[in-house]
């Protein structure tokens, strides 16, 4: 395993299709027309040197390094802006050229500090690189002029010395070793698209400056760390390299944050991680990453992770611990006699989002084989679950349509309730970049967020909808399309069932639709959803990304069905730039729906009544299914309460801090009699467990994560678990306790056994994804390739469906007690319930969930920014404290769940999705009122919480 | 002049401005150019300000105002005087004139007289090479300069 170095062409692949041939250093080489000489050079294995490009960035043309000769024009052009030729004859080295470069090079030193072997960049410094490459021997200028490297010269203060800003908590700025080459500044525009950073003043005073002259921390930055790896000396550089020194080997593995899938290179020495790098051969984010994935990784080796399983009797003593065998035989003992009391319905499983579609597999089949029931369900119940429901009704199949590289070839997006800046940063710099290049936007949000307005992106359109009404502007946008008669009518007549669309359209154009009619309880004015829905229709290629903001309602899944009509109406379906995307919360929130983890559901999202399916299975398990659905998670609580559900194994998740209705989860929990949680940390569900089993990170096991693209991505081991075994492995040492003969090996024998049962996963192998490094399902006989776009050639039904989407207004209303409407997101450096980030210097960014409210809602109420409020609904009440903005509208509150102290869930009520039981998270009615301190519930909490985290033998964990 | 402005006012009469140019093509610098005029400086605090109203960085507008040296981020005296320090005027006894203005004002170049009356400017260039050395009092170009005229300039600059 050597360290993977990327080769940098210096600047971006021209996607023209018309080839140019020229000869470089006499090689013949043949390239798309608009390359630059550079890179074509490069193509041809000649590396001119170069210090401003990078091929993750325009061409800039700065460092004058890279210049060439060409035969029959003048001077000594630079190869990174000169674009090829026919016929073109360049040489790249002559003694013109040498000398040219080495008076260049020697102007560099001349003003850089001489200690490259106490440099952190050190054997990673393209500065040194070139030095040697251009036979620098000598610096003639000498050291002591003017310069930017000592803080003091002959003992007077030199004012052009700026010290090294270290606020950031993962990077160091070192203004000293900066060569003003603006590849940071590049990056951060052109590849992440925050702008944050520019080139101050001009000349020798030049100097890269974040923000206004402000320390990164305080500035813009939004800390992707594209400026980090753009950087070719050591001006910026991570403050783990610093700490360790450089990796010596790197293995290509797949982010466990967000749906994104970023592919990162894990640059290791020896066990130890030195740092993430994203992959440029990654095909979700082509070299790109967010703070997430770039540099939260820390979680891993807090010191909070428990590396032994542990037991106990009751919920209220300390815990112990314990072997492995005492604990599966702890787990099995109890499994068993429950069964045998409860009856075999009484017990089951949750699989999680978070761990590999091998590890989800073999849960469900534990549950189905094991348990002898089907009550399996998955965090994906309470976010994209209506997706499901909705792409299915409607298409044929519950997963987005598109691939990420679509966005660039899109030129109207819809974006609707969904804040891809904070939740998916990596496709909101993609999606930025083609907004930059001028396509338009249309955002449909309750709150202004960044994609409405940001350096150089504006909305054409936001319609700021009242929470809730999701249903009744998607259809009032119906409704425009089809009076005015904007339809794409040639699409509807070959792809979907004309006689469903007649229905439809008349449904839709009924008066009481119209934009006019719908303002008055959704708040959007009329006159900006007809311009919304008339680029829509008419602006090009219409896209349609949307998040949890669609789903988790009441009308979640009516949401997706009124989206999905929208995009069939306008004939956006079956090829690129178009399509319905729905962005996905966990990195294998999707793995984990295709691998059979809902009750009613066998991988590949076949029913579980389906005989032929079932004896698929049966056959290969050698036991018999039950045809009948399971509970799902929100059931299982119920049932507990009631008194017949009492044993539940949790594999990576928390519910009780991301269900809705935090009383009524720990209620359920605390009434059943064992509660297996596996898990990093004793997390908020673990304080209602009877046995915890340590799990292990995304770095310590090999398996296959599926992207919100449908793109299976690799995971791979960099490091021994900690805990000792991959999840896949204590799962399987469970199910061997209960008496099952399982011997998987390894995971990919794992997904052998899904490709053998599953169509759509029919040639899916480790060998075949290490060849093709990433493969997006279906991927069989039809499609070896995998399938970028889906419904190209006609929908997977057969027919695209449309269905009436009647809004029925939510029964959680505002009223005079609870006159407020809540709604739920997330922020950029904190994910889901936070117990990855919050133990990574992420906390920098987002120490505490706050409650955003209007300046009017807070003056109305005596509230000024940074108070502590109270936050009630029906269901109940927490604290914490408030920012007061106008990015939510009046008569709307908005507030994050990254912190458990927060308990932003016990707010939420049960309402949930009529169709998929997906909680109602986006609206609750609630009252705001100044509070001088935790509501009487955060205060039981903690200390339950305190006291259930207890480890007989161990000092208390001071917090 | 030296005027103070309060806080709010700058953020009032930035928005005013920006708001009346900001249909223009490129309109930053016509921008800055006015805040210059109406405040004398371009103040820090109207940069946020304009970056969100332009859909710009805040980086990025600093950028721009810190390229151009024209672009002051504090007052200037009543009057400004700029001396060119470019090849041709140096050639032609322009390190000479400059010393003698220094010494006239009792101040260097980027200071400004303690009464306020005069800030003096080096400048690369007024495009007057042929009438070198050259100087500029209050945007008004004077060619030929000697001793005499110098202390011309001075003068009137002073009262």
């Amino acid at each position: 395993m050597p360290l993977i170095s990327e080769i940098d062409y210096g600047t971006p692949a021209s996607r023209s299709e018309k080839m140019v041939t020229l000869t470089i250093d006499g090689n013949e080489i043949t390239v798309p027309e608009g390359t630059s000489i550079m890179r074509a050079s490069m193509e041809a294995g000649i590396e001119v040197p170069k210090l401003c490009a990078t091929d993750m960035v325009d061409a800039f043309g700065s460092c004058r390094l890279c210049l060439v000769e060409i035969e029959g024009r003048n001077g000594t052009p630079a190869s990174c802006t000169t674009p090829v030729a026919p016929g073109l004859v360049v040489h790249t080295q002559t003694s013109r050229l040498k000398q040219i470069r080495k008076g260049v090079m020697e102007l560099y030193i001349s003003d850089h500090p001489l200690d490259c072997l106490t440099c952190a960049a050190n054997g990673d410094c393209e500065l040194q690189d070139m030095a040697g490459a251009v036979g620098l021997r000598d610096v003639r200028y000498g050291y002591d002029g003017e310069n930017h490297v000592k803080p003091r010269n002959n003992g007077e203060i030199n004012a052009r010395w700026t010290p090294k800003d270290e606020s950031n908590p993962y990077f160091t700025y070192d203004p000293s070793k900066c060569i003003v080459c603006s590849r940071c500044v590049r990056a951060c525009e052109e590849v992440q698209g925050t702008f944050a950073l520019t080139i101050e003043g001009r000349g020798f005073d030049s100097f890269v400056s974040a923000g206004m002259h402000e320390n990164f921390l305080e500035s813009e930055c939004v800390s992707c760390g594209a400026c980090v790896q753009a950087c070719p000396t050591a001006t910026l550089t991570e403050k783990s390299v610093i700490e360790i020194g450089q990796p010596e080997h790197s293995v290509i593995t797949t982010c466990a944050y967000c749906g994104v899938g970023c592919n990162f290179k894990a640059e290791m020495r020896g066990e130890e991680l030195v740092r993430m790098v994203p992959w440029k051969d990654g095909k979700a984010n082509h070299g790109h990453s967010c703070v997430k994935g770039r540099f939260a990784y820390g979680y891993s080796t807090h010191r909070e992770r428990i590396l032994n399983p542990m037991i106990r009797e009751k919920t209220s003593d300390p815990w112990r611990e314990v072997t492995w065998e005492e604990a599966y035989a702890h787990v099995v003992s109890e499994f068993r006699r429950i069964q045998y009391q409860y009856g075999r319905d009484s017990i089951g499983a949750l699989t999680s989002s978070r761990c590999t579609n091998e590890e989800t597999y073999i849960v469900q089949k534990l549950v189905r084989a094991g348990f002898g029931n089907n009550n399996v369900d998955t965090c994906a119940r309470v976010c994209h679950s209506p997706t499901g429901y909705g792409l299915g009704q409607t298409f044929g199949t519950s997963a987005g349509t598109q691939d990420f590289d679509s966005v660039e070839h899109t030129d109207v997006i819809i974006i609707i309730g969904a804040n891809p800046s904070d939740a998916h940063p990596v496709f909101a710099s993609r999606m930025k970049k083609r907004l930059r290049e001028g396509a338009k936007l249309i955002v449909i949000d309750p709150r202004r967020t960044e994609l409405v307005s940001a350096p150089h992106v504006k909305a054409a359109f936001h319609l700021p909808l009242k929470p809730g009404t999701n249903v009744a502007i998607l259809t009032a946008l119906a409704h425009v399309i089809v009076t005015e008669g904007l339809c794409d009518e040639a699409f509807i007549r070959e792809r979907c069932d004309w006689s469903e669309f007649e229905d439809w359209a008349a449904f839709v154009a009924e008066p009481r639709h119209s934009p006019e009619e719908t303002e008055a309880f959704t708040g959007v004015p009329a006159e900006a959803l007809r311009g919304a829905a008339r680029l829509f229709a008419t602006g090009g290629n219409g896209s349609i990304y949307y998040g949890l903001g669609v789903t988790e309602h009441s009308q979640g899944s009516t949401a997706v069905i009124a989206i999905a009509n929208l995009a069939m109406v306008t004939g956006n379906i079956g090829r690129t730039g178009v399509g319905v995307n729905p962005l996905r919360g966990q990195n294998n929130v999707q793995g984990s729906c295709d691998m059979g983890s809902f009750p009613h559901e066998l991988p590949g999202y076949r029913h579980i009544s389906d005989e032929s399916t079932r004896d698929i299975y049966e056959k290969m398990w050698g036991v018999t299914l039950n045809p009948e659905p399971g509970l799902r998670v929100n059931n299982m609580l119920d049932a507990a309460v009631d008194g017949s559900f009492k044993a539940l194994y949790v594999q990576g998740e928390d519910i009780l801090q991301s269900d809705p209705d935090t009383r009524h989860v720990a209620a359920g929990l605390s009434s059943m009699e064992c509660v297996v949680v596996q898990d990093l940390f004793l997390n908020e569900t673990a304080n209602y467990a009877h046995v915890f089993l340590p799990g292990s990170t995304f770095l310590e096991k090999d398996g296959t994560f599926t992207n919100a693209e449908r793109r299976i991505n690799r995971v791979r081991r960099v490091m021994t678990p900690r805990n000792g075994y991959a999840d896949w492995e204590v799962t399987q040492n469970l199910a061997r306790a209960m008496g099952l003969d399982w011997n998987y090996t390894h995971p990919s024998e794992i997904m052998d056994e899904i490709a053998a049962t599953t169509p759509s996963f029919a040639l899916v192998s480790y060998d075949y994804l290490d060849k093709v490094g990433s493969i997006q399902w279906p991927c069989n006989e039809q499609h070896p390739l995998g399938s970028p776009i889906m419904h190209v050639d006609g929908f997977v039904r057969g027919k695209g469906k449309f269905i009436r989407t009647e809004y029925v207004a939510t029964d959680e209303k505002t009223g005079p007690r609870f006159p407020l409407l809540l709604t739920t997101g997330r922020i950029l450096s904190q994910y889901n319930v936070g117990a990855q980030t919050r133990r990574t210097d992420n906390v920098a960014w987002h120490a505490e969930d706050r409650l955003e409210i209007h300046p009017h809602d807070a003056e109305n109420r005596g509230i000024r920014d940074g108070d502590w409020v109270r936050l009630a609904s029906r269901a109940g009440e927490t604290t914490l404290r408030a920012l007061v903005t106008d990015r939510v509208a009046p008569g709307v509150v908005y507030t994050t769940f990254h912190h458990p102290g927060t308990q932003a869930n016990v707010i939420t009520t049960d309402f949930a999705d009529w169709a998929t039981s997906c909680p109602e998270y986006k609206v609750t009615a609630v009252q705001i009122s100044p509070s001088n301190g935790p509501s009487e519930w955060q205060v039981e909490y903690d200390e339950v919480a305190r006291r259930a985290r207890r480890i007989a033998g161990k000092m208390e964990a001071a917090e | 002049m030296n005027v103070h402005v309060a806080g709010n006012d700058v953020g009032t009469k930035t928005l005013a401005i920006v708001g009346a140019l900001k249909g223009l093509e490129g309109p930053l610098l016509p921008i800055l150019h006015e805040i210059q005029a109406e405040f004398g400086y371009v103040p820090q605090e109207s940069l946020p300000i304009i970056a969100q109203e332009l859909n710009l960085s805040r980086a990025e507008v600093h950028g721009v105002v810190t390229f151009y040296h024209d672009y002051r981020d504090h007052p200037a005296g009543r009057h400004v005087l700029k001396l060119c320090r470019a090849e041709a005027c140096q050639s032609m006894g322009g390190d000479d004139i400059a010393a003698r203005v220094k010494a006239l004002l009792g101040i260097d170049f980027h200071q400004t007289t303690l009464d306020g009356a005069v800030t003096l400017e080096p400048v690369y260039c007024l495009g007057l090479c042929s009438c070198a050395p050259s100087a500029m009092l209050d945007g008004e170009v004077h060619g030929r300069l000697d001793a005499d005229l110098a202390a011309e300039l001075v003068a009137e600059a002073r009262r």
